[in-house]
């Protein structure tokens, strides 16, 4: 079957689209940062308390997530600013949405045959996730943080590792490659989002005990305990599906190479954050490594994610970076 | 909260301990505090970060057991700094001194927490939900309010909402009464599933490097067959540590054809290689089976899979000698170009006709070398590719004569010995561009024709007994996995007494009832704060209807 070039150049229009209204909404939530500084320092001294019970056995009774705080006609300018960042995160969803269909329906197969159509995916679900996550925790505030490494990715994939439409060779053509490709970049993109977090839990980590330290940014994140909260949610969520993706993958990789496992770099990079965040997992039931501790495990954790999706494909051949740069 | 009989053993061992300990019991006091150590989460915490760290290497270096040429390379191009990271295993790190110390002792940590653990989860299972503390408001969650209506109606309504929970109901010194609830104990249990299914995977996983074996070899796609009777029928062989290669289990396969689809672009779109089969009562009976052996569905049979792994071309040329006698050679070329599958390689007629003097034989030997494009293009003389399909077969060959050194032994299928060359054994006597049927003549009057091109397919054997049991134990470890997050463990503690205050009633009392709710989450504390609030007012409020239903029945 041959590519449709018409849909393919619609795919990368939408995905170029997508990446500028992520810029756009970035934009928008630093205003609300820049300009929301006075509510924001208001509300620390009370998140300092909750945090200052977290240390112990059992954190203190937690705040209960309110919705994002809403009182129709007196929204600050900083709360509209946010919520605009809000509504154009969400288009740019559908525009990049959009991007991956069209692909998809270019070449005739599954969006996800090279490096360009995973990260974009990742990205897609990244963001997905951060607005499911949105409506659960108080946590708008770090919308800015989330865009950057999304929008970097994006950027990086649409331009290093850009791929020309194309069907995919023989040892990719596979029921299997569907499920693991789609499994492993779901679950590396819910894994992004309590990356951030938890990096975003050291800032306002150091700050709330040293309010010198991260001045000006510490006050505005959201609480240490929200921002736990919401990477242990995510990370137990994206962990077990990582986990579901490289049993897929080494399905597929017994019926394609001939053994299950191989230690190929791929695989050995998966591993190690695989390692990792059990790792997490296990210093947040630990005496002493529950807070600032687990938070950097789960930082590493994302870092190899992220050395994975990339630097592995590109740098290191192994079986995996046929799946790679065209 | 821990019972009496848990601490005797440790108070008794404690006791008659003497002033100054033997050298014995010094001994056993260290493995206990190593045993006591190795066991502890924290050690398990760190060598799951060592076990992290120490994989690095293997996925940043050039290992030995995936690519020997990138290795060696790398080692030669570091200097002393290669020879050294050699010299420490970085090269083959997964089966490294270190690699494999780190993993046997979480390993060993990893029994030593799970038999206690599961010890401690057989007893629970059976255990009542602990007693109330004295003290609620310790409790990291805590809500403390009054009702109308008795503290057995309370307690009732209580018990009612607290369906799916494990309780008990006590009374208390002051006569107050309270429940012990709690919930969540399969979560324990999804964590021993997981834990003893990676146990159980690690063990699979070892046994099978153990016991696996993998081989490779080359099969022409004219009707050639291969069959895993014996280890020397391999091109290359890897066993495992416990194989030995006498005990294959026997099977052959026939390949009639070899077909391949490609893309406009030279990129391919399918591969098949149509093949028979035979094993176990098949091979005395001598039924073949039909397979459409294809990259991604290898041919499960006897316990191994043969795969599809990669394919070429292979030329044929026919010698006629000065004499007349003719030999033809078949012999695989090696695609050097992976998109359009320019091939190289060496056809070698090792034993003209006739010739039985060793002498004479070193002068007479010979050699086809060069390049051969399934579309050729030649700019000029050199030929190049444009396209891996047969659409334009042509080779473009060197015809070597003299001694091709054969009996140096093992010798690359795909090349002559340039050695000889080098010392003029070996002389180029003709070259040529041929295409199918076309022949080139010699000056000595030797005459090698290029009569047809046949693919090859090259086939890759696994065999692993323990796959299928590593398969098992990961599923198992993800639904325990699965099950121990999702699953959280809550405790719950209801304390209802009379309240002192409000107006005083006939029956004795105020007819309010002080009801003090406590919460301790044992797993993601951090997730029960909300869980608490609204569960602490479903129970009240279960609370004031039953209060005030019975405080209807009262009245009429
Ligand atoms: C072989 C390496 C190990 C790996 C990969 C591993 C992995 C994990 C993971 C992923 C979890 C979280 C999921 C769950 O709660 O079921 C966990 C929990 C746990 N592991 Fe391990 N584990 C290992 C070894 C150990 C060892 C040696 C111990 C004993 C010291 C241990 C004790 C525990 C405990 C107590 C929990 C429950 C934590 C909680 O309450 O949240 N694990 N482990």
């Amino acid at each position: 079957m041959s590519v449709n070039h018409t849909l393919a150049q619609y795919s990368n229009w939408a995905y170029t689209s997508a990446v500028a209204i992520y810029v756009l909404s970035m934009v928008f939530y630093l205003a609300e940062q820049a300009f929301g500084r006075r509510r924001a320092t208001a509300a620390a001294p009370a998140r300092q308390l909750v945090a200052a019970g977290a240390g112990g056995p059992a954190e203190s009774t937690a705040t209960p997530p309110a919705p994002p705080v809403s009182r129709p006609g007196e929204r600050s300018m900083p709360e509209r600013l946010g919520r605009m960042g809000i509504a154009l995160t969400v288009l740019g969803v559908l525009v990049h949405l959009m991007s991956i269909v069209l692909r998809g329906l270019s070449v005739h197969r599954w969006p996800l045959g090279n490096m360009y159509e995973f990260m974009s995916f990742v990205c897609l679900i990244a963001m997905g996730a951060w607005l499911i996550m949105l409506r659960r925790f108080e946590i708008r505030r770090i919308g800015a943080f989330v865009l950057v490494p999304v929008v970097l990715l994006m950027f990086l994939g649409g331009t290093v590792l850009y791929t020309q439409a194309e069907p995919v060779v023989p040892a990719l053509q596979s029921y299997w490659l569907v499920i693991h490709v789609t499994v492993v970049s779901t679950a590396s993109g819910i894994l992004l989002v309590p990356g951030v977090a938890s990096l975003m839990y050291l800032l306002r980590n150091a700050h709330d005990r040293n309010p010198a330290r991260f001045a000006r940014l510490g006050p505005k994140l959201p609480g240490v305990d929200t921002l736990d909260r919401l990477a242990y949610r995510m990370t137990i969520f994206g962990f077990p599906l990582f986990t579901f993706g490289v049993i897929c993958g080494a399905i597929w990789a017994e019926s394609a190479w001939g053994r299950y496992w191989g230690w190929d770099p791929k695989e050995t990079t998966a591993f190690v954050a695989w390692v990792v965040y059990a790792g997490y997992l296990h210093a947040r039931a630990t005496a002493g490594w529950r807070g600032g501790r687990a938070a950097v495990i789960n930082v590493i954790g994302f870092a190899v994610m992220i050395f994975n999706l990339f630097f592995v494909n590109l740098v290191i051949t192994g079986l995996h970076s046929y799946a790679g740069v065209g | 909260m821990t019972s009496i009989v848990d601490d005797r053993p440790a108070a008794g061992a404690k006791d008659p301990e003497p002033p100054r300990q033997s050298p014995a019991r010094a001994a056993l006091a260290f493995l206990r505090n190593t045993w006591r150590g190795l066991t502890a989460m924290r050690t398990a915490l760190i060598l799951l970060f060592l076990l992290a760290l120490g994989a690095v290497p293997g996925a940043m270096l050039p290992q030995w057991p995936l690519n020997q040429p990138k290795t060696q390379q790398y080692i030669t191009s570091h200097g002393w700094w290669g020879t050294l990271l050699n010299k420490l295993q970085f090269f083959s790190v997964f089966s490294s001194v270190w690699f494999s110390a780190v993993y046997v002792l979480l390993f060993v940590s990893l029994v030593g927490c799970l038999l206690p653990r599961t010890l401690d989860y057989g007893k629970q299972l059976f255990a009542k939900p602990v007693l109330t503390p004295r003290n609620l408001a310790r409790l990291p969650h805590h809500s403390k309010s009054t009702v109308d209506g008795d503290p057995a109606d309370v307690l009732a309504a209580a018990r009612h909402e607290l369906r799916g929970w494990r309780l008990v109901e006590r009374a208390e010194a002051d006569g107050s009464r309270s429940i012990s609830a709690e919930r969540g104990y399969l979560r324990e249990t999804g964590n021993l599933v997981f834990h003893f299914a990676l146990l159980g995977l690690i063990v699979a996983f070892a046994l099978g490097k153990m016991f696996s074996y993998t081989g490779q070899v080359i099969v022409l796609a004219n009707g050639s067959q291969f069959c895993d009777s014996g280890v020397l029928n391999y091109d290359s062989f890897t066993p495992g540590l416990e194989v030995d290669g006498t005990q294959l289990d026997p099977w052959c396969v026939r390949v009639n054809g070899f077909t391949a689809s490609y893309q406009p672009t030279g990129q391919p779109a399918a591969y098949s290689a149509n093949i028979d089969y035979q094993s176990g009562d098949d091979l005395s009976s001598d039924t073949w089976r039909p397979y459409d052996l294809k990259v991604n569905s290898p041919l499960r049979t006897a316990g191994d899979r043969v795969y599809l792994i990669g394919h070429g071309y292979a030329p044929q040329f026919t010698v006629t000698y000065p004499n007349g006698q003719t030999r033809t050679g078949l012999t695989q070329w090696k695609p050097d170009d992976q998109t359009t599958d320019l091939s190289e390689g060496a056809t070698k007629f090792a034993d003209p006709p006739g010739v039985t003097n060793p002498a004479e034989l070193k002068q007479q030997q010979l050699a086809v070398t060069g390049l051969f494009a399934p579309t050729a293009l030649f700019d000029g003389d050199v030929i190049t590719s444009t396209y891996p399909a047969l659409d334009n077969p042509a080779a473009s060959i060197f015809v070597y004569q003299g001694d091709l050194g054969s009996d140096a032994g093992s010798q690359s299928i795909f090349a002559i010995d340039q050695g000889m060359v080098d010392s003029g054994q070996l002389k180029k006597v003709g070259q040529a561009n041929l295409t199918p049927g076309q022949s080139v003549t010699l000056s000595d009057g030797t005459k090698v024709r290029f009569d047809l091109v046949q693919p090859w397919v090259s086939l890759q054997v696994s065999h692993d007994p323990t796959q299928d049991y590593v398969l098992l134990f990961a599923i198992l470890l993800l639904l325990g996995l699965i099950t121990s997050l999702v699953i959280k463990r809550r405790r719950l503690w209801v304390r209802a007494g009379p309240s002192d205050d409000g107006p005083p009633r006939a029956g004795g009392g105020s007819g309010r009832t002080v009801v003090e709710i406590g919460g301790l989450a044992r797993t993601d504390q951090a997730g029960y704060g909300e869980e608490f609030v609204t569960l602490s007012a479903r129970l009240l409020a279960a609370a004031r209807t039953a209060a005030r239903s019975s405080a209807g029945k009262d009245t009429t």
